[in-house]
């Protein structure tokens, strides 16, 4: 049983064509890091779509698909596509997403076209319309992957050539044809190489997904990375690993697509960073967030806490919940939980549902009480504000203060007794 | 600190009948003007007046539609390595992936070094601006958690890199906080010390007058240039800075609207005979 189901591992095609959609990928990332920060997804996705005519017409001419013959006519239409937009944007009035959409789907249109007649008059090799639309990754020969791999590895290597070139085109491009860098050459190549980058990659995942190919990996990596080297790193390393783990899967069942497959696995994998990428992604954030939420609650409880011993002339007397309730009007439900942890801390002491500071809640009590009155202070001197107009303002900013901050305002307010509601400053006792 | 003599007498800038448009409609009229090495000079004028369009023409980054520029007496493509430029700010994504070192290390860029890697000395001097910005502990930083001020002496650090002779900055002043502004204007000032030349598009005329030497005041036309007593008076002002040209803007609309050309073709190449006609 354990060999019936795992002989399709040691297929010597498997890890040709895992191999060949390897190089694709990560071609496809690594120059696509680039159309991803000059903001030119829809670009890309258009110059996909726009290859599918140059690549019917080269079949048409050649009769087979040589895949010499197919990357130029694909290399021709992209550029088409490109230069058409261009043209569009900069000589009439319609909008950039505009040019963008028509051309697009001009092309396409005119691609279906022409697949459409090849598939109904082609004799002998016949090749399919799926082939085109979304890929082909298991049905090349180990001398198109050749080919194909060889293509990538060039493309991977003009890239780290001009690495240097592309990140200030990218980033500035009036500074480089400020400082006479050749802007028009580089901008150029890097489309060439984009194009080609999207006409390798259609051999893998097909026309319709190849954006995917070219995007995704780079928008995911950025939610791992500030610098440009390690974020295209981390896109090849995405794209790679979706390649390989894309094609097991397609060869683990009978007539499964590989193209698709890739780019389920990188989706997923965009998807989960964009959720989980440490820092910056959405549960860091929600993280954050709660926790920022919990601090201000605490900080409130245990200031609660200081006005009630403050009024009743007693620091260190037990006080019961409903005494802080006369304090300070809090969220339903939110004092228990803020209770818990300010024991779990070791900042109250319990006795019988009554609640007393600890020495290091009392510390910490005064220090927000501190920081709370310091501002007030410089609201009133500073910013001229009325001591009735200030509490409002002063709220929240208690919990935000740093350390270095409040050296700052000791230090220009000259240490003030007093707050301009005259309560006392706490200091450390 | 010793004052380098640039050996260079003639005008660092010459601007020259310069006429210049923006989609098609023309924000510059024939503007006109000289100057002199080792100053800070301001271009001021209202919004809109053409100050960052007359900047782009000395860079090269837009095409002129009639006259032209030299820098130190020459094309700019002959002295590229001694102008410097720094756009607007707000010019590109301070959300890129770069960090604020690579970003100073831009202004090492070459086009003779292109595909090659900066040298030790290139490094030196990026670690010398850096600090005269007081940028170098930041080095590291992603530039997009730099605050406004930051970001600007960011791109004055890469200005500072190039090591230029003549330096073209737009707006370096705008959303700036008070610290930043004075270490701009103490760098300036050190650069103006040591024979170099500084030209700054301003729109603020309250700050304009203390921190320049020279100004060029424009509106669409050239109204003034020269030192500062002579531009900042109360006429000039009035015009730059008064009265709209209705006339002038309704042209405008006209030529940006229609599909007149700016100017006639062949206009160009007799345009001295027919002065000299006139």
């Amino acid at each position: 049983m354990l060999q019936i189901s795992n002989w399709w591992i040691y297929d010597s095609s498997l890890w040709l064509v895992a191999g060949g959609t390897f190089l694709l990928s990560v071609s496809a990332a690594v120059v696509g890091g680039f159309t991803f920060l000059q903001k030119r997804s829809l670009v890309g996705d258009a110059v996909a779509h726009s290859i599918l005519p140059g690549v019917a017409i080269a079949f048409l001419f050649s009769g087979e698909k040589d895949p010499w013959w197919l990357m130029l006519g694909a290399l021709i239409s992209g550029w088409l596509s490109l230069i058409l937009m261009d043209y569009l944007n900069k000589r009439t009035k319609l909008s950039n997403d505009t040019a963008i959409a028509s051309v697009l789907s001009v092309f396409f249109g005119v691609g279906i076209l022409l697949l459409t007649y090849i598939q109904q008059s082609a004799s002998g090799e016949q090749s399919g319309l799926d082939d085109f639309l979304f890929g082909q990754a298991a049905a090349m020969r180990s001398h198109d992957l050749y080919i194909y791999g060889g293509l990538a590895l060039v493309l991977i290597a003009a890239t780290i050539a001009f690495y240097k070139e592309f990140k200030l085109l990218s980033f500035n491009p009036e500074f480089a044809q400020s400082i006479g860098l050749p802007v028009n050459f580089l901008r150029i190549l890097l489309n060439s190489l984009m194009v080609l980058a999207i006409a390798l990659g259609i051999q893998a995942v097909g026309v319709v997904l190849m954006a995917a190919l070219l995007i995704t990996p780079a928008a995911a990596a950025r939610n791992y990375s500030d610098g440009l080297r390690a974020m295209l790193w981390i896109s090849a390393l995405i794209a790679g690993f979706s390649a390989i783990t894309g094609t097991l899967i397609s060869f683990s069942a009978p007539s499964m697509p590989t193209g698709p497959w890739i780019v389920v696995c990188l989706s997923i994998i965009a998807l989960l960073s964009l959720f989980l990428a440490p820092g910056k992604g959405m549960l860091a954030r929600m993280l954050m967030q709660r926790k920022h939420q919990r601090k201000i609650t605490d900080e409130n409880v245990l200031k609660a806490f200081y006005h009630l011993g403050e009024r009743q002339g007693n620091l260190a007397a037990w006080y019961g919940l409903k005494d802080l309730e006369a304090v300070r009007d809090f969220e339903a439900g939110v004092i228990p939980k803020a209770i818990r942890r300010l024991l779990r801390k070791g900042h109250l002491l319990r006795q019988s549902e009554r609640y007393q500071f600890s020495r290091a809640g009392l510390d910490e009590a005064r220090r927000i009480v501190r920081l709370h009155r310091l501002w007030e202070m410089y609201l009133n001197q500073r910013l001229r504000l009325k001591a009735d107009h200030i509490h409002p303002n002063a709220e929240t900013m208690e919990h935000i203060i740093s350390p270095e901050i409040e050296a700052q305002l000791l230090e220009e307010l000259d240490y003030p007794e007093r707050d301009p509601h005259q309560s006392p400053i706490p200091y450390r006792s | 600190m010793s004052v380098v003599n640039q050996g260079y007498k003639g005008a660092v800038l010459e601007v020259h009948n310069l006429s210049s448009s923006y989609n098609r409609k023309p924000v510059l009229w024939d503007i006109d003007f000289r100057l002199e090495a080792a100053q800070l000079v301001g271009i001021v004028g209202p919004n809109g007046s053409g100050k960052t369009t007359l900047l782009r023409n000395i860079m090269g980054l837009m095409e002129a539609d009639s006259g032209y520029v030299r820098l130190f007496g020459k094309n700019l493509n002959e002295v590229r390595e001694k102008v410097s430029y720094v756009p607007q700010r707000e010019s590109v994504d301070w959300q890129f992936p770069v960090s604020v070192r690579e970003v100073v290390e831009m202004g090492r860029y070459r086009p003779k070094n292109l595909m090659k890697r900066l040298g030790a000395q290139d490094h030196d001097l990026v670690d010398q601006a850096l600090e005269k910005v007081g940028m170098l502990e930041y080095a590291q930083r992603q530039i997009g958690q730099l605050s406004g001020g930051q970001q600007q002496r960011v791109f004055l650090a890469r200005a500072l890199a190039q090591n230029a002779d003549l330096y073209l900055m737009d707006e370096p002043f705008v959303g700036v906080d008070a610290a930043t502004e004075d270490a701009i204007l103490k760098v300036l000032s050190d650069l103006r010390d040591q024979g170099k030349t500084v030209v700054i598009v301003h729109h603020d005329l309250q700050t304009a007058y203390q921190y320049f030497d020279s100004m060029v005041l424009l509106n669409t036309r050239l109204v003034a240039y020269g030192p500062r007593d002579k531009v900042f008076t109360r006429d000039y002002l009035q015009e730059a800075y008064g009265g709209r040209l209705t006339v002038l803007s309704k042209l405008s609309q006209v030529i940006a609207s229609s599909e007149f050309p700016v100017r006639e073709k062949g206009f160009k190449e007799k345009s001295g005979l027919g002065d000299a006609a006139d």
